[in-house]
């Protein structure tokens, strides 16, 4: 599952090792409205493509991934994004815990191990970790990356992310209402490498509105009461 | 000077705000988005009313001298023309959006009866 706006120079590229990682997975591209050509050539490289009618935000545009893994009974859904920053080659990561039934929600981090390799800038830095620590007091565990779009779900996590997921920025009240609704999280250490083409979707300009959206959010979700998940695990 | 009574019955309506605004957005009422300009009109009004030599000084500032209230009345309105400037961007975005999906179900379905030119027969349950 893989949300895309207007990565036409880099969704080819993801789509085929995906593909070439294990050639039985189905691939599902979700084009948030692009005005490039994201939607054919994903097309062309084998892709399922959903192609919403107007800009939905990354939230929403996931969303709707989960909503199609829902309808079509898939047992797990793995979402990764179109830009290229996520090694399709590291699914198997994600995957193991799922498969051995010991998760529900795997995120792929990039700071489980000290030694990783990820090194963004300060203030970017900061916000990673005030919002992991913010989460994982919240939600009881702990959490290292709030903030990583690179994750797999089982039927379970499905069901949840299918109906309650934020619209934009969503990352990290995900992961709290995650918790909260009783998902068993797992968390495996992943490398990111550098964006192939186009620019991040957090300019300066948003982080602004980010950080007290997120804020309000997390604030919120954990006011809220969340339907424990455990009379759906298989 | 503020009167004493301006300023509590004017933080406690600004107190009052932040709470309706918060409980809307914990029933699933109000969405973040639409509330951080609310939330951000209670915060204002509540420093404004509870800070009283601030007040002061900013009506001072504005020249408005013989009744500094009037301020909190201005920066109140101010921000709710504010609220309804965003609210009319939003309603135009909504408006487009809507005649895109008209539009698009126009199409869908003309596109469906095509691949499907005759009504399937009634299923016998």
């Amino acid at each position: 599952m893989v949300p895309a706006l207007n990565e036409s120079g880099a969704i080819g590229r993801v789509v085929d090792e995906i593909r070439s990682f294990d050639p039985s997975i189905d691939v599902v591209v979700v084009d948030d409205a692009s005005t490039d050509e994201t939607a054919s050539v994903a097309e062309a490289h084998g892709a399922i493509v959903l192609r919403l009618p107007f800009n939905v935000g990354i939230g929403g545009a996931v969303q709707t991934g989960f909503r199609y893994a829902l309808e079509h009974g898939y047992d797990l859904a793995v979402r990764l994004d179109g830009d290229g920053q996520h090694d399709a080659s590291e699914l198997s990561k994600l995957l193991e815990p799922l498969e051995r039934g010991e998760a529900d929600l795997v995120i792929g981090s990039r700071f489980v191990d000290p030694g990783g390799s990820y090194r963004p800038p300060f203030a970017r830095l900061v916000g990673i970790r005030v919002f992991a620590r913010l989460v994982s007091i919240l939600g009881g565990q702990r959490v290292t990356d709030t903030t990583s779009g690179f994750l797999a779900l089982d039927r379970a996590g499905i069901e949840l992310f299918a109906v309650e997921y934020p619209h934009d920025y969503p990352e990290v009240e995900a992961t709290l209402v995650a918790l909260r609704s009783g998902l068993r999280l797992s968390q495996v250490q992943v490398e990111m490498r550098e964006r192939e083409s186009g620019s991040s979707s957090i300019t300066f300009v948003r982080s602004l509105y980010y950080i007290v959206k997120v804020m309000l959010a997390l604030l919120v979700a954990s006011l809220r009461r969340y339907p424990r998940l455990e009379g759906v695990r298989r | 000077m503020t009167p004493v009574r301006v300023s509590v019955v004017g933080a406690a309506a600004s107190l009052l705000l932040l709470l309706v605004v918060l409980e809307l957005v914990r029933g699933r009422r109000l969405k973040e988005r639409y509330a951080l300009l609310w939330l951000a009109t209670g915060v204002v009004l509540l420093v404004l009313s509870a800070w009283r030599d601030g007040l002061n000084t900013i009506a001072g500032w504005l020249g408005v001298t013989s009744y500094p209230p009037a301020v909190l009345f201005a920066v109140a309105t101010l921000f709710i023309l504010l609220v309804l400037l965003h609210y009319s961007t939003v309603i135009s975005k909504l408006t487009d959006d809507n005649v895109d999906l008209a539009q698009r179900i126009a199409l869908l379905e003309e596109r469906i009866g095509r691949a499907r030119p005759t009504e399937p027969p009634a299923r016998a349950d």
